[in-house]
């Protein structure tokens, strides 16, 4: 219990620092945003003070104030759940989280769960086969796939099976164009679920090339380990059936780690998506948020930033929690 | 060897490419789009500016940039880990605290909110320097679990016997029993600076000052449209292949210092 508090007391430092860092990083941007606001207010004709109070209202920002207080009121204002509003799209933060969160989680979701799974099999493959050519190659595959960034990897995809082959869907996006999506409270039409499906393929399949090779050297490792283990040695003595130990005492027990692995992915999914969103124009947060940066809005800036470092701090809460439930040993400690 | 002979073939290029084939960044309006020749290696792009000479002269910077990147970031997780390790107590649980906090905090986002603050154009040494600030904090946690594994060993109680000084402890007992460690970390973190550096120009979040296989593939993919415009593909493709042969050789390299230093490996297969 000890550890799991400690462990909560270290994430809520990492979130608040993330907070802070978010808070004064921002103010720092060249082409301050305020004082951007500031003129196009005053050049739609509002005199100085009128445009001072719209701003702050706009970003929940009080300009003058020393900066501990406006610090402090950036704090409330995210306890109300008020990230103020975007400065180029000119909506609440919180609606464009609200449409950018489902595509990332609905795309990157898929992708891990392919990564993991494929990942997971080859690597216990090739634990079992050991030096062979086939470990070789897959493993330079591996360490190399990790290096390189995933639109390096998308371009090749795109050219070749949506461009030269017209397996997919050559246009960048969600869905297609003359696709209408579901307004709110509708259920998607069938035309609109398949295109959206299609134009997923490509985004997800290079995630999953890039990403596979992480997967498969943790859960290669972690067999290896788990084979030097005394237990395996004694059930093979047993006279166990392979498939046996492979499933429940090999499989089982190399997969913990995995798992615990697992969750802290599910939390990097709004930073690994930044590459594969930007590249095939997907409306996730990885895209708003490299947008707002190139934009200088800053509350969009802010409000990706914290989303993105929430996920990771619950996922790492998840995994600390998975860990100690799953492996009695941590608990112990 | 391989991955060693591929490094070794950039960072040639990166030396003596640019004094060779220098890179002319006027505009021939008249040359846009040109296929291969013998005067053009590797085509023109859209502004009729030779292809191979980009290459070759954005390889520079990426090299350097890496190459700090590594440096940089050993040397912090070195002094964070060490420190950390020989001094223990509060000071370790501080300084751990500390580096949980960065290992945790999504490191690319920090990066690109980072990088978009400063408020003006960067020299290569800045721009490694802010990738290495965040990334050092898992490399430092290691060094730590070392330094606190190796400081129980008896060579060291012996050496604290002798009255040697904690410098001497440092520099002479224990660094030498981290270096492979270090080498192999190093070139790790090379391969890290090649992909963020790369990665912050393609997503445009640094200024372009100068060429960059980065900011060649954000102009290939944003300007020329070079998914779609077949003309533009040899623009896209070559830093790309120049980004995946320049990695492997690299991770290579790493494999083959980790057989060095660990005959372990060796035996294996």
């Amino acid at each position: 219990m000890r550890w799991i508090f400690r462990r909560s007391l270290l994430l809520l430092l990492t979130l608040f620092s993330a907070l802070t860092i978010n808070f004064f990083l921002v103010r720092l941007m060249p082409g301050n945003p305020v004082d951007q606001m500031l003129n196009e207010l005053m050049m739609q004709g509002y005199s100085y003070e009128e445009a001072r109070t719209t701003v702050a209202q706009i970003i929940s920002f009080v300009p003058d104030a020393p900066i501990h207080e406006q610090y402090i009121a950036f704090l409330q204002g995210l306890f109300k759940g008020d990230f103020g509003r975007s400065i180029r799209l000119a909506t609440p933060v919180t609606t464009i989280l609200g449409y950018g969160i489902p595509w990332t989680v609905f795309s990157m979701s898929l992708s891990l769960v392919i990564s993991f799974v494929i990942g997971a099999l080859l690597g216990m493959v090739i634990a079992y086969r050991r030096g062979s050519l086939v470990d070789r190659a897959i493993s330079l595959y591996a360490s190399v796939s990790g290096a390189i960034p995933a639109y390096v990897v998308g371009f090749f995809l795109v050219i070749i099976l949506a461009i030269q082959l017209r397996w997919f869907p050559s246009e960048l996006g969600p869905y297609g164009r003359n696709v209408i999506p579901p307004g709110p409270g509708e259920l998607p039409s069938l035309e609109f679920i398949s295109s959206v499906m299609r134009h997923a393929f490509l985004p997800v399949m290079t995630y999953v090339v890039v990403s596979v090779g992480g997967w498969i050297l943790r859960m290669k490792s972690s067999t290896i380990s788990v084979l030097g283990e005394y237990y395996v040695t004694a059930a093979e003595a047993r006279g166990l059936s392979d498939r046996r130990i492979v499933l429940t005492y090999v499989g089982r027990n190399a997969m913990l780690p995995m798992f615990a692995q697992f969750a802290i992915y599910i939390g990097l999914m709004f930073t690994s998506s930044v590459f594969i969103e930007n590249m095939f124009l997907y409306p996730g947060i990885g895209r708003f948020f490299s947008q707002s940066l190139s934009w200088r809005d800053y509350p969009l800036t802010s409000g990706c930033f914290l989303i993105t470092t929430i996920a990771v701090v619950f996922a790492n809460f998840l995994a600390d929690l998975l860990y100690s439930r799953l492996d009695p040993r941590i608990r112990l400690e | 060897m391989v991955g060693v002979a591929i490094v070794a073939l950039f960072i040639a290029m990166a030396t003596l490419g640019p004094v060779l084939l220098p890179f002319d960044n006027t505009y021939y309006l008249t040359k846009r789009y040109q296929p291969p020749s013998w005067e053009h290696p590797l085509g023109t792009d859209f502004a009729g500016r030779d292809v191979l000479r980009q290459v070759i002269n954005g390889s520079r910077d990426v090299l350097l940039v890496a190459f700090l990147v590594g440096i940089i970031t050993t040397f912090i997780a070195l002094v964070v880990g060490i420190s950390s390790g020989m001094v223990g107590g509060r000071f370790d649980a501080a300084l751990m605290a500390v580096t949980d906090v960065f290992l945790i905090i999504p490191s690319f986002p920090l990066l690109l909110i980072i990088a978009a603050s400063l408020p003006r154009t960067l020299s290569p040494f800045e721009v490694a320097f802010i990738i290495s600030i965040v990334g050092w904090a898992g490399l430092a946690r290691s060094i730590r679990a070392q330094v606190l594994s190796t400081r129980e060993k008896p060579f060291i109680e012996a050496a604290r016997c002798l009255n040697l000084s904690n410098i001497h402890i440092i520099f002479s007992e224990i660094m030498p029993n981290l270096l492979p460690y270090i080498a192999v970390s190093m070139v790790y973190s090379v391969t890290g600076g090649v992909y963020s550096q790369v990665s912050l120009f393609f997503l445009g979040i640094l200024p372009f000052t100068s060429v960059n296989w980065g900011m060649m593939i954000n102009i290939a993919l944003y300007n020329e449209n070079a998914l779609i415009n077949t003309k533009a593909w040899i623009y896209l493709f070559s830093p790309i292949v120049c980004i995946v042969l320049l990695q492997t050789g690299f991770i290579l390299s790493q494999h083959a210092l980790e057989e060095v230093f660990n005959p372990r490996l060796r035996s294996e297969e």
